[in-house]
């Protein structure tokens, strides 16, 4: 991905003194692009209906999503609000999808919004630094990388006793970064030999002020696609470690309900209304979240938007 | 070479120690003693046994000592192969039940990852800028990426086993089936290994197709692609040469990708009662059987070692740069 001399007005990393003048037509280009750019305008709509359903299911959810109402297995039907039936021991599935989903974006925004800052702390030291610094923190990255986020993950929940989402997101977050931090290394490392970060070292501005104000905003695009891929990260892992028996005590998620239909027989009881929906919602986010980070990468490098 | 071993086995040697530590350490983090925790799961009614049981479990844990001698000691009975004793499969020892079940782990998550790999980049090199192939192939990749393996793995069961009856529910064999060499019993257990295969194969597929298929165009974008283009090479030239850039990425990638694969492996497992690690580690953690979580941990973390020691033979093997010395894609 080198800076080709045939590099459209909107590179991926902009040079920012011309920009001024033509600040305008800069951002409207890109809103003309991200407009007209289906696979983020799909991953955008996707995500948002999921977002709203998250905050609006459980508000309109008749029952809570741990009560037994005494309905068993009940197929979806509109009596007493059993919109998506109920499960076998009589729970109301609805209202525990509704509560999954809202769980998973909570586990996804704060996983991987922990993950991002982590990442760019390193990221941004490790590349601009460089030096001795550089090579320890790259030396704590790999060790990081290399270890098994999921497996590291199975053996400290399994031994809380007592476990929350948040919590559950924190270890997510604080065990996801690596690749991240990679990534933004590698970046800060091409921006920092540009020109323009000369001047601003010129100018005697503190290396803080030239990290988030010359090269944070130059790659502000790419930070925000990492979140992206944080946050969908962050929710497939959430999901498998509930699967697996590790989910958070007091609620429901997305995964234990997998787990719970399976544990239950579900699926030879063809109580497909049970373990479809939990499936479905996190494919569809994460899935959305992966296109529209496509999309993105699209309308921020010309290079890559189709001819 | 010799540097970019070095440093490799350098990364490779402080993670070992790194993560056996963690290993050790998290029981000794947690709130409260594990072993009267234990007790208190297991019920004892005599006190006598208790006492004995208390004692037996404080000299496993090696509680009663100082922490370093602790610590020194878990690394002693480490390379002794010892890492402890399941409680609910006793008197099994971990090691036992992880030489039981690593077979089956490996024969689901070998074959699931290379195949799918090789598969994954054709695919995603036969897709890119390829306007009808590219846009069937997108969003089929997509969604196969983004669906969690247990789930896709609950979707197969109940359409092919228990709606259609074409594929057993689970196990790794029928429980009938007289275990040998023979004809009839491979054929049974190929027959039940194939759905949690193909639930692993296709998930990871969807990741690596859509990893090449973004790779490849930014190759073909290049200024070398551009170059080869401008002189008149034909096009399947130009993409052979950027799959062969765009391959280097997807090995590294491997190596990345190995942690989450297992992990779906492991969920997999659970969805077919598949005898290997993940069915081990659900069992041990419905019953809070520490020891076996620990165990298998630790095992997990020499695998991946040494997967990640592979691919970098192999990328050595690929990619000139990192034999004549220079700091080529994996550092």
């Amino acid at each position: 991905m080198t800076t080709a001399p045939v590099a459209g007005p909107a590179d991926s990393a902009p040079p920012s003194v011309p920009a001024a003048a033509k600040q305008l037509t800069t951002t409207q280009e890109t809103l003309y692009f991200a407009l007209r750019n289906r696979k983020l305008v799909f991953g955008a709509s996707v995500t948002i209906a999921l977002l709203a359903f998250a905050i609006v299911g459980p508000l309109i959810a008749r029952h809570g999503p741990l009560d037994y109402t005494g309905h068993l297995s009940w197929a979806p039907t509109t009596r007493y609000g059993h919109w998506f039936g109920t499960t076998l021991l009589g729970q109301d599935v609805f209202a525990q999808f509704a509560t999954g989903l809202r769980l998973a974006f909570l586990v996804g925004v704060v996983g991987g919004g922990i993950a991002a800052v982590i990442a760019m702390l390193i990221g941004f030291t490790a590349g601009y630094r460089g030096g001795a610094l550089d090579e320890f923190l790259n030396m704590i990255t790999n060790i990081v990388l290399v270890i098994p986020t999921f497996a590291l993950l199975l053996v400290i929940a399994a031994y809380l006793q007592v476990r929350s989402v948040l919590v559950e997101a924190v270890l997510i977050g604080i065990t996801s970064w690596p690749w991240a931090a990679r990534a933004v290394r590698a970046q800060t490392f091409s921006l920092v030999s540009r020109d323009f970060v000369d001047m601003a070292r010129l100018s005697g501005r503190s290396q803080m002020q030239i990290i988030f104000t010359e090269i944070a905003p130059n790659m502000s695009s790419y930070l925000f696609m990492m979140f992206i891929l944080l946050f969908g990260g962050a929710v497939l892992i959430a999901a498998t470690l509930d699967f697996i028996g590790l989910g958070p005590s007091g609620t429901i998620s997305l995964g234990m309900m997998m787990q719970l239909s399976v544990q239950n027989a579900a699926l030879q009881l063809h109580l497909w209304w049970w373990f479809l929906p939990p499936g479905i919602a996190i494919a569809m986010l994460v899935g959305s979240l992966y296109v529209m980070n496509v999309g993105l990468d699209e309308v921020f490098n010309p290079k890559l938007r189709e001819m | 070479m010799r540097r970019y071993f070095l440093r490799k086995i350098v990364v490779y040697t402080v993670t070992f120690i790194v993560a056996v530590t963690v290993d050790w350490a998290i029981p000794h983090l947690m709130p409260g003693n594990p072993v009267l925790t234990l007790m208190g799961r297991i019920q004892i009614q005599d006190p006598q046994t208790a006492q004995n049981m208390y004692h037996h479990y404080m000299r496993a844990f090696n509680l009663d000592l100082p922490l370093w001698k602790q610590y020194w000691y878990f690394w002693v009975s480490l390379f002794h192969g010892d890492l402890g004793t399941s409680i609910v499969q006793f008197p099994a020892p971990v090691s036992s039940i992880i030489v039981h079940a690593v077979p089956y782990t490996l024969a689901l998550l070998i074959p699931a990852t290379l195949l799918s790999w090789y598969a994954g980049n054709k695919v995603g090199a036969l897709a890119a800028r390829r306007k009808v192939l590219d846009n069937s192939a997108l969003p089929v990749g997509y969604a196969l990426t983004a669906t969690p393996y247990m789930w896709l793995a609950i979707i197969l069961v109940f359409v092919f086993a228990v709606t259609l009856g074409w594929f057993p529910v689970g196990f790794a064999y029928d429980p009938t089936a007289v275990r040998g060499f023979t004809w009839s019993f491979i054929s049974n257990l190929a027959y039940h290994w194939f759905l949690p295969f193909l639930s692993l194969f296709l998930v990871a597929f969807g990741g690596w197709a859509i990893g090449m298929r973004n790779m490849i165009i930014y190759e073909l974008e290049s200024d070398y692609a551009h170059y080869l283009e401008s002189l008149g090479a034909p096009q399947k030239l130009v993409r052979k040469y950027a799959f062969r850039n765009a391959v280097l990425p997807q090995v590294t990638g491997l190596a990345l990708a190995l942690g989450a694969i297992l992990a779906g492996a492991l969920a997999t497992e659970i969805v077919f009662s598949y005898p290997g690690l993940g069915y081990q580690i659900y069992r041990a953690i419905t019953n809070e059987d520490y020891f076996v979580i620990q165990g298998i941990f630790l095992f997990i973390i020499i695998g991946i070692l040494v997967a990640n020691f592979i691919v970098d033979i192999v990328y050595l093997v690929i990619d000139p740069r990192t034999r004549v010395g220079m700091e080529g894609g994996r550092t």
